[in-house]
This record gives structure tokens, C-alpha cells and sequence, in this order.
């Protein structure tokens, strides 16, 4: 439920179908993939020259040494084959594997032909247009110059007014490139509308000696609650990758399903492995404030994730999902022997069963009893709402019956008093 | 409305329901019985498409709600209601709060639903300035105005609602996000002060269609609220704009504020909390500064949430010290009727029962034919016999006696279609009825003179043997009583020329009954009956009759057992379950052959009328 960065191999695709006069020759290579084998779908990759880039949700393609201009097949796909795979290290310190590739037909322009810039944002108020007559990767220092960087509010509810924009783009472009920029924005403005787009940046675009304005380099936010007001653009499975040096772990992906599946929110994040706090925490809110506590109490580093689970899960989802929690938790013991501690955490809540989600939490507990025990995990608890007395109850006998540490407590206990207790006391 | 439009809701304020939400209905209901509402605060529901009345508790009665098709119809029939809850999913929660806005009667809107895209969530928002209509949503709980009026789930049980005070309206303006921690604000508060006078969720989206700071104003506007609580989160820009009001003087009222969310520095970035808004892009965003802005601008924010209840009460003694304000005594609530159910589930209540049943239970997590799951039933290959078995007489029977009952299940599946069941099954099949009507239209012919013999043979002669009557005996005593033995006598079938299935049936019980003393005494009556006629022989109906009886002593049944299954008539079931596979087959074979409607012949009638009448 938010806001998802889209590959910019797909983003171009989908241009395409909305610009006047922009082919959207473009493909995506990924892991296992031969650029050559891919002719026969893209014919074109044999006849012209080619660019190609890691299409992984990162910018500065250019200043990190990882673009390849003006090839030909042969040369564009050795390139890519010798960095397939690879770690790098980015300018910006992030660290990740090179999986994906975009290749598309080089542009050729003239050397004095200028970059243009233009960006769509999602905002409170209206959708702001961001344009500059200064495009590439230094265009937010012209921020401000009115010369050369113009911001203009659309009414995002309204249709679109090319009198909004009119000022702004004689103001920016040579004459002579007024009509190409102006319907550039048009198109761009509409799919950007009709796309569930939040985002999308276009830095730079040029305008060629016939008039067509091309988009070279993209970046592209979708909501993704939109997807089913936009499955005919989209398509069935556009592609959300993780941020470039974000990897999901088998855990995080299997949550991830598990959420995707439900019309509960489970959301699980492991921060640090080896953390000794565990915060499995119900409720979007209540689970933000654990976090504080923990970090507020000088545990930061000992935070081992964040997660989530609401929205009145059922017994098998909360199972699964504990269950996924306790493994992770267990999975070795601290080096120096210290406890860990799982803070069951929660508000009260409205219409939750508490005692349904406990049961689930209950079983993946006795699946899990032995090796709690073995890597010394205490657990505290502290919820409230419907059945949450019954809850608490249960939870506890089992804790006793497994031989697991548990301390419980209902509403009368301000709610993270449990990461103190758990903390602090020696 | 009367109402000064800082007042969303009072005593009388009825709400529209869309979606037959009949659980936060009740949760709605009670809240107001609770607090001694007149009416109830739900005027309607709302079911896309279809209508009529839905049963909701108030108190202990049941009272009828009406359910309308559309919102338009529902708002038509409710004049007084001004709230619409919508329950509506994500994909048509943008269409149906345009169709409420687009009726003016309606100026307070509650959006549930989580997922609704961005840009259907802002064009609601601004459309609902323009109009004036209060938003409250989308991915909320809604809210509660204690003591007054409760959307729909917030609050939680009632033993909560009372335990945190929202019975009765205290004097602290609440609001935030996260619905979880509203109700855990409520809670605090309640410990803290004397309660909430109203609490609301504008919910983790992006994009709210109220915000924070406009309930804050309503707040500030409304002279029951005392002082302020907020709590905001990492993400966006609200906070300053409630900083600038502070600032400003537009908020006067003490505000309690505590921005969530400064742990994010500390974890990776990329994390996405829970909520969609709880996302900071720039350092503006994030917590800390926030919490610093709402301090500079002079709100009261404690150091961390810890100390969040520590400084809601030393605002509110404050308050109370500087004369400022009297706390608001507390008010019994009046009791609300638990549930039934839930008081079963808490070994509160007890009731006896109306049925009985100890054949089936189909309450677990598994079918169970006495005692034996279903599981166990296929994974042993039970037979149709140890079925029936477990089923009618509550146990397994021996092989043999398991193989006789599948046996006269066989012989007696069907027997032409000249016999009045499969006569009546065609004739209703060819009329173009169903496979019930034709199928009931032929069961319902038997009885004793067709199939429904079994039953009466087994009381007869059962009745004679047990009177220890010889065969001349019994023949003599029904012939005085000019009764027909039933059981006895076939249309063609005589001792020279026997029924085939009788000859089966004996062959078995000879090889495998260990007695059968019942059928040797009906054979015994065969030999009177059919020296007086050839055709008076012991026929398929009575040999079932006094085999079944025969197999029930030797399964070991007590005589009264056996006496009343031979007097409910229950032997009359074989004959129906075999001959009702016959009955199916001849529909079928009707319904195949797609033969037409069956008129019987005039000239197969004798028509025999009274002289006209002059």
C-alpha cells in the first residue's frame, strides 16, 4: 500500500504509448539473459546503435561509469555480460548486484542540441510540473534561477489546461521547440494521470531537428493501490523491484506473499540478524512507537526488526507469520550467551480478536518451544481489546506449559512499559 | 442541521450504513444503549442492489433496520441522517463518496476503506473543501464522539468504551492517524484526565481527506473541549501547519503533541512503516523535527513516548489548578445484554436444548458418523452397509450382517417400470418436473401394498413367534381378524415357480445368519398359506421383514431394541433407499430419451358417468 518505484524499461514501454512520435524501442535484460538471443523479439537490436544501462531504481547512471553509449550488439551485450552479476559500489556509498539491464536505441543529436528536464510529482494539492530548459544530473542546482527552472501546480481533478503551461514553456524553450515541448508535456501529462503514476522524471528529454522530443532517462514512481484502475497499462504483473542494495531475505519474501494474500497487513523487515530485540508488535501504529522505545532506550543496534501485523489477521496467517518471526529469532544464539527478548507489543485493539491472533501466535510457539529455549528467548507481552483477557491467558499457560519465560499484561500497563521491563531490568 | 459546525456529531445524530457491516452495527447500537441514547444512531443500511430489513439488538429487544439498494434511496427514506460510514472496498470507495457528496443532506462522511489510489483519495479531499462535507478517512476507524455518537467499530468492546470513559463525554480532544493507538490514547487519557470529549482517526494515508489540524480546530471551537491531544507521525508536512496555528494564536487551547516515528533514523533506509504516509523524504519530514517545530511553537511534547501520559495529566491538573476547568464527574453506564454467544463461550449461561441428535455431528472439525470420523470411514473402506449401519443403528454390524443390508439394497433397487413407484417417477419425469417432484411422486406409493410391506410383516410375525402362536394359530387368528399377512402372497409366484430374490435371500441366511428362527417359522406359514393358493408363498418384502428381524437378535440388539425398530416402521427404509436408485434411474432414462408428457389412452378408460343430469 504505497508508493512503488517501476523499472525504467517499463516506464519507457508505457510512455510509448502515449507519446507522439517516441517508438519506446527498449529491453530488458536480466540475470541468465543474452542480449543476443533476444533479436528475433527486438530486431532492431541489430541494425542500430545502442545504450545500456543498470535499470535497478538507482540515478547517476553516467557519473558511476555504468552507462554504455553508442554500440553495437555484439559490444552493448559483452558489456553487459561483464557486469552481470557483480557487485559495485555506487558513488552514494550503496552497495548492490547488478541483475537488470535496460538497452535502447541510441539518440543520436548534435553536439549543441540541449537537454531538457521535466518531472511529474503526486502532491497534496495538485500535480506539480517541474520544468527546466537545464536538464541533466545538476538540474536541481537551477532550482530557483527563474531562467531556467519553472514549477507550475496542475489541477490533477481537472483536464489538463495547455494554458498552464504556456507561459512557462515560452518562457524556458527556443521558439521553435514551443510546439514539441508543449505537446511532449500533454502526453506525458495525461498517461502520468491515467497511470496511477506519483512520480515520473524525465531528465533529460531532447527535442530533434524534426521536432520529436525524446525521453533518455527515467524514473518512475507508481501507487500501487491503483493497480486495478490500471491493469490495461500496467499489465498483470508489473514488476515492483526492491531498491538497488535491498534485498529481500527468504523471510521478508515469504511475508511479503503472505500479505499479498490477505486482506490483513503483515509486514516484516529484519533489520539486524543478530539483534537481540525482537518487536512483533500488532497494529501500524503501535508498531512505530516500539521502535521509538527500543531505539529511545539505547537498543538501536540491538533492534533486530520491524514488523507488523493488523487488520484482524486470521489464526493460520498469524501462525505463519510467527512462526516466520520465532525462526528467524532463533536461529543461533547471541555469541555471548545473553537472552533475546520478543515484545509481543500492541495497542488496544478496536476490532482485532485478540485471543483468534494469539492462538496462531500460541502455535508457532510450540512448534518453535525447543529451540527458544535453546537461544534463551523471554517473552513479554502487552496487548489489549476484544477477547484479549482470554488472550493473555492462554498465552501464558503455554509459555509455562513449554518452559518459555512469558510476563503478560492488559491495558492497565501503559503500553511500552514491556521494552523497559524487557531492557532494563538486571 | 442545528448543529455549529464544529460539531460533527450530538445525541440525535443518526448515520447511513453502506455495506452490511451488521457486526459494527451492533458494536454502534450498543454504545448508544450504553450511553442512554433516545433512538439509535444507525437509521439504515446500505446493500448495493438488494433490500429489506435487517434484525439489530437494542438493549435486550430486536428491532428492524431497513436496508435500501442505493445511498440516494437510504438518505431519501432518513431525511434526519447526515452521516454516511462507508464500508465500501477500496476499488468502489471513490465511486460511492462521490454519489454521497452529490447529496447534500449528507455532510459528514467516514471512509474504511484501506487502498484507495492516491489520486481518487486527494480529488475526494478537495472536492469535500469546496463543498463543506467533513471527510474522515479513507483507512480509518473513524472515531468516536464519547458518550454521543461511535463510528462504527472504534472503541473497541464495550467494556472497554466504559473502562476508557467514552460512555460520557469528558473534556479532551483527540486525534490522530492510527486508529490502534486512538483507542490506546483513549485509554491513557481516561487515566489521565477526566476523558475524551471526542477522538478521531484521519488514517495512514497519504492523503487524508481531514486532517490532523482540521479536527484540531473544531477542537479549538468547541467550549466543551478543554485541551488537546495529538499524535502524528513521521512523514509530511502536517505538523508545521498545526506548529503555525499554535504560533499564531488560531490555537489557544493547550495542545499535547507527539510525533511517532524517531527510530527511523536508526534503521535502513527504505523501511516502510505500516502506514503509507509513515515515509519521510526530507529531514522535515522526520519525526525529531517535527516534535521540535510543535515544542517551539508551544505545544507541550513530552521526551519521549513514555512520558506521553505524564505530560496529558500534568496539562490537564494544570488546568484543574488554574481554575481553568472542573472535571467532569464520571456516569454509570447503563448495563448492555451480552451477547449469548459470548457468554457461552465464557461458561456464563446455559439453556436446554431443543434437538437431540446422536447419529451425526457435523459441530467438529471433521464429520462423525457415531463415533467413527469420516476420515477413518474412507481410509478403512467402510461399506454402504457400515454406513447404514452406523447411521440407523448407531454401531458396526458383522460382515455378514453388513453384506445381507447391501444385499437387499441390491434386490431391491428396482423392478421394471410397470411397479407404481418407477410408474409415478416416469410419469412425473415426462410431465418435465424435476428430479425431486419425480422421484417424491414415487416414493410416496409405497406402502403396504407396494414395497412398504417389510415393515408390517416384521410386526406380524414377530408379534405371532413372540406368542409362541404355530403357524395354523397365527393364519386362523388374522383370518378371524380378516387381516391379510403381510408379507405373504406374490402376483404369479408360486412354491413351484419362487422368486428368485427369495431364494437368494434364504440361500444367504442359510449360509451365513447363525439362526434364523423368525424365517423358519414364516416358512412354516408359507406351507399353510399356500395349501389354501399356489400364489401365497412368502414374498421378498416378508422375507426381508423377518431376516432383518432375525440379523437384530443375532447382532445381539435386547428385545425392546428390536421391538422398536420393527414398530417405527424403520425396516420400510431398505426398501425405500434400494428402490430410490431405481427411481433416479428412470428420470434419468426419461430425461435422456427426452420423452414427451405421458397422456394415458381414452380408450384404456372406462368412463361409467351418471345419465345426464336434466
Amino acid at each position: 500500500m504505497a508508493r512503488k518505484g517501476i523499472r525504467e524499461y517499463d516506464a519507457k514501454r508505457m510512455l510509448a504509448t502515449a507519446l507522439t512520435g517516441y517508438d519506446g524501442r527498449v529491453a530488458l535484460v536480466g540475470p541468465g539473459e543474452d542480449l543476443r538471443k533476444k533479436t528475433e523479439e527486438y530486431p532492431w537490436l541489430k541494425t542500430e546503435k545502442l545504450v545500456a544501462k543498470p535499470d535497478q531504481l538507482f540515478g547517476k547512471r553516467g557519473k558511476n561509469g555504468l552507462i554504455c553509449l553508442n554500440k553495437g550488439l555484439e559490444e552493448t551485450a559483452a558489456w553487459i555480460n561483464e557486469r552481470m552479476d557483480k557487485e559495485v559500489t555506487l558513488l552514494s556509498g550503496v552497495k548492490g548486484v547488478l541483475t537488470h539491464f535496460i538497452v535502447e536505441v541510441f539518440t543520436p543529436f548534435d553536439a549543441d542540441t540541449r537537454e531538457y528536464y521535466l518531472s511529474l510529482d503526486l502532491d497534496v494539492n495538485g500535480d506539480i510540473l517541474r520544468l527546466s530548459n537545464s536538464g541533466g544530473i545538476d538540474v536541481e542546482e537551477y532550482m530557483g534561477d527563474e531562467n531556467k527552472f519553472v514549477e507550475v501546480m496542475l489541477n490533477g481533478d481537472k483536464a489538463f489546461d495547455p494554458q498552464d503551461v504556456d507561459a512557462a514553456v515560452k518562457k524556458l524553450f527556443p521558439a521553435n521547440h514551443h510546439a514539441s515541448v508543449h505537446r511532449f508535456i500533454k502526453e506525458t501529462y495525461s498517461h502520468f494521470v491515467a497511470g496511477g503514476y506519483t512520480l515520473l522524471e524525465i531528465n533529460p528529454f531532447v527535442v530533434l531537428g524534426d521536432g520529436r522530443a525524446q525521453p533518455l532517462d527515467m524514473v518512475a514512481k507508481v501507487d500501487d493501490t491503483a493497480a486495478f484502475e490500471t491493469r490495461k497499462m500496467w499489465g498483470d504483473n508489473l514488476e515492483f523491484p526492491a531498491a538497488f542494495g535491498e534485498h529481500l531475505t527468504p523471510a521478508e519474501e515469504f511475508v511479503r506473499e503472505l500479505d499479498s494474500k490477505t486482506g490483513a497487513s503483515l509486514k516484516l523487515r529484519i533489520l539486524n540478524p543478530k539483534g537481540r530485540v525482537w518487536n512483533m508488535v500488532a497494529g501500524g501504529g503501535a508498531s512505530v512507537i516500539y521502535a521509538d522505545t527500543v531505539c529511545d532506550l539505547g537498543f538501536a543496534n540491538e533492534l533486530a526488526m520491524y514488523g507488523e501485523y493488523s487488520g484482524n489477521p486470521d489464526t493460520n496467517n498469524t501462525y505463519l507469520y510467527a512462526k516466520t518471526v520465532l525462526e528467524q529469532m532463533t536461529a543461533e544464539k547471541d555469541p555471548q550467551g545473553r537472552p533475546k527478548f520478543l515484545l509481543l507489543g500492541g495497542g488496544i485493539a478496536n476490532f482485532t480478536d485478540v485471543a483468534k491472533t494469539f492462538t496462531g501466535i500460541i502455535m508457532a510457539m510450540q512448534e518453535l518451544a525447543e529451540k527458544m529455549k535453546e537461544v534463551d528467548v523471554r517473552v513479554f507481552v502487552r496487548r489489549a481489546g476484544p477477547n484479549y483477557k482470554e488472550g493473555l491467558i492462554k498465552l501464558k499457560a503455554a509459555g509455562q506449559r513449554l518452559g518459555i519465560p512469558i510476563e503478560v499484561h492488559g491495558p492497565e500497563t501503559h503500553m511500552t512499559q514491556i521494552v523497559a521491563d524487557a531492557l532494563l531490568r538486571k | 442541521m442545528s448543529r455549529p459546525s464544529y460539531q460533527l456529531f450530538d445525541k440525535n445524530t443518526t448515520a447511513l450504513i453502506y455495506g452490511m457491516q451488521t457486526a459494527a452495527v451492533q458494536r454502534m447500537l450498543d454504545f448508544d444503549f450504553a450511553c442512554r441514547r433516545a433512538k439509535p444512531s444507525v437509521s439504515a443500511l446500505i446493500n448495493p442492489g438488494s433490500e429489506g430489513y435487517e434484525k439489530i439488538f437494542w438493549g435486550t429487544k430486536e428491532i428492524l433496520l431497513p436496508v435500501f439498494p442505493d445511498i440516494a434511496s437510504a438518505a431519501k427514506a432518513c431525511p434526519e441522517s447526515d452521516v454516511l460510514i462507508n464500508f465500501a472496498s477500496y476499488r468502489s470507495a471513490y465511486p460511492t463518496t462521490l454519489e454521497a457528496m452529490a447529496i447534500p443532506q449528507l455532510r459528514t462522511l467516514v471512509i474504511i476503506a484501506e487502498g484507495v489510489p492516491e489520486r481518487r483519495a486527494r480529488h475526494l479531499r478537495g472536492l469535500a473543501r469546496e463543498k463543506g462535507v467533513n471527510i474522515i478517512g479513507p483507512a480509518t476507524v473513524g472515531g468516536i464522539k464519547a458518550g454521543v455518537f461511535r463510528i462504527a467499530n472504534t472503541g473497541g468492546t464495550i467494556e472497554n468504551i466504559v473502562s476508557s470513559k467514552l460512555h460520557r463525554p469528558g473534556s479532551v480532544g483527540f486525534v490522530s492517524k492510527s486508529g490502534g493507538m486512538s483507542n490506546e490514547s483513549y485509554n491513557v487519557i481516561a487515566q489521565c484526565t477526566d476523558g475524551v470529549n471526542e477522538g478521531i482517526a484521519i488514517g495512514g494515508d497519504a492523503f487524508p481527506c481531514s486532517t490532523l489540524l482540521d479536527h484540531l480546530l473544531r477542537f479549538q471551537d468547541n467550549p466543551d473541549i478543554k485541551m488537546m491531544v495529538c499524535l502524528g507521525e513521521v512523514g509530511g508536512e502536517e505538523e508545521y501547519r498545526i506548529a503555525e496555528a499554535i504560533a499564531s494564536g488560531r490555537i489557544t487551547k493547550p495542545v499535547v503533541a507527539w510525533v511517532t516515528g524517531t527510530s527511523l533514523e536508526h534503521l535502513p533506509q527504505g523501511v516502510q512503516f505500516g502506514h503509507a504516509g509513515a515515509k519521510a523524504d526530507v529531514k522535515r519530514e522526520t519525526a525529531p523535527a517535527k516534535n521540535e517545530a510543535l515544542r517551539k511553537a508551544g505545544a507541550i511534547v513530552p521526551e519521549s513516548f513514555n512520558d506521553y501520559g505524564k505530560a496529558i495529566k500534568e496539562t490537564f491538573d494544570k488546568l484543574v489548578a488554574e481554575g481553568k476547568h472542573t472535571p467532569i464527574a464520571d456516569v454509570e453506564p447503563q448495563n448492555v445484554p451480552m451477547d449469548f454467544k459470548s457468554a457461552v463461550a465464557l461458561n456464563m449461561v446455559r439453556r436446554p436444548t431443543n434437538f437431540i441428535c446422536t447419529i451425526t455431528d457435523d459441530a467438529g472439525d471433521e464429520l462423525n458418523y457415531a463415533g467413527h470420523k469420516i476420515s477413518k470411514v474412507i481410509s478403512e473402506n467402510y461399506s454402504i452397509g457400515d454406513v447404514l449401519s452406523l447411521l440407523w443403528f448407531r454401531q458396526r454390524l458383522p460382515k455378514w450382517a453388513t453384506d445381507f443390508l447391501e444385499m437387499v439394497i441390491k434386490l431391491t433397487a428396482d423392478h421394471g417400470p410397470a411397479v407404481s413407484g418407477a410408474h409415478n417417477a416416469i410419469v412425473t419425469a415426462r410431465a418435465g418436473r424435476d428430479l425431486m417432484s419425480a422421484v417424491a411422486s414415487g416414493i410416496l406409493t409405497i406402502g403396504p401394498r407396494f414395497g412398504g410391506a417389510v415393515a408390517g410383516a416384521a410386526v406380524m410375525f414377530k408379534d405371532a413367534y413372540d406368542r409362541k402362536l404355530n403357524a395354523v394359530q397365527f393364519i386362523d387368528e388374522k383370518k378371524k381378524q380378516n387381516v391379510n399377512v403381510q408379507g405373504i402372497g406374490h402376483r404369479i409366484k408360486s412354491l413351484r415357480n419362487p422368486d428368485m430374490r427369495v431364494v437368494l435371500l434364504k440361500k444367504y441366511a442359510d449360509e451365513h445368519f447363525p439362526q434364523h428362527p423368525l424365517l423358519d417359522f414364516a416358512l412354516e406359514v408359507e406351507q399353510v398359506t399356500t395349501q389354501k393358493k399356489d400364489t401365497l408363498i412368502l414374498n421378498v418384502d416378508g422375507a426381508i421383514g423377518v431376516l432383518c428381524v432375525d440379523m437384530m437378535y443375532a447382532c445381539g440388539f435386547s428385545e425392546s431394541r428390536v421391538q422398536d425398530v420393527v414398530d417405527a416402521g424403520a425396516l420400510n427404509g431398505l426398501f425405500l433407499l434400494g428402490r430410490t436408485i431405481g427411481m433416479v434411474g428412470h428420470f434419468m432414462d426419461q430425461h435422456r430419451l427426452k420423452a414427451p408428457l405421458y397422456r394415458h389412452p381414452w380408450d384404456d378408460i372406462l368412463y361409467d358417468l351418471p345419465a345426464d343430469a336434466e
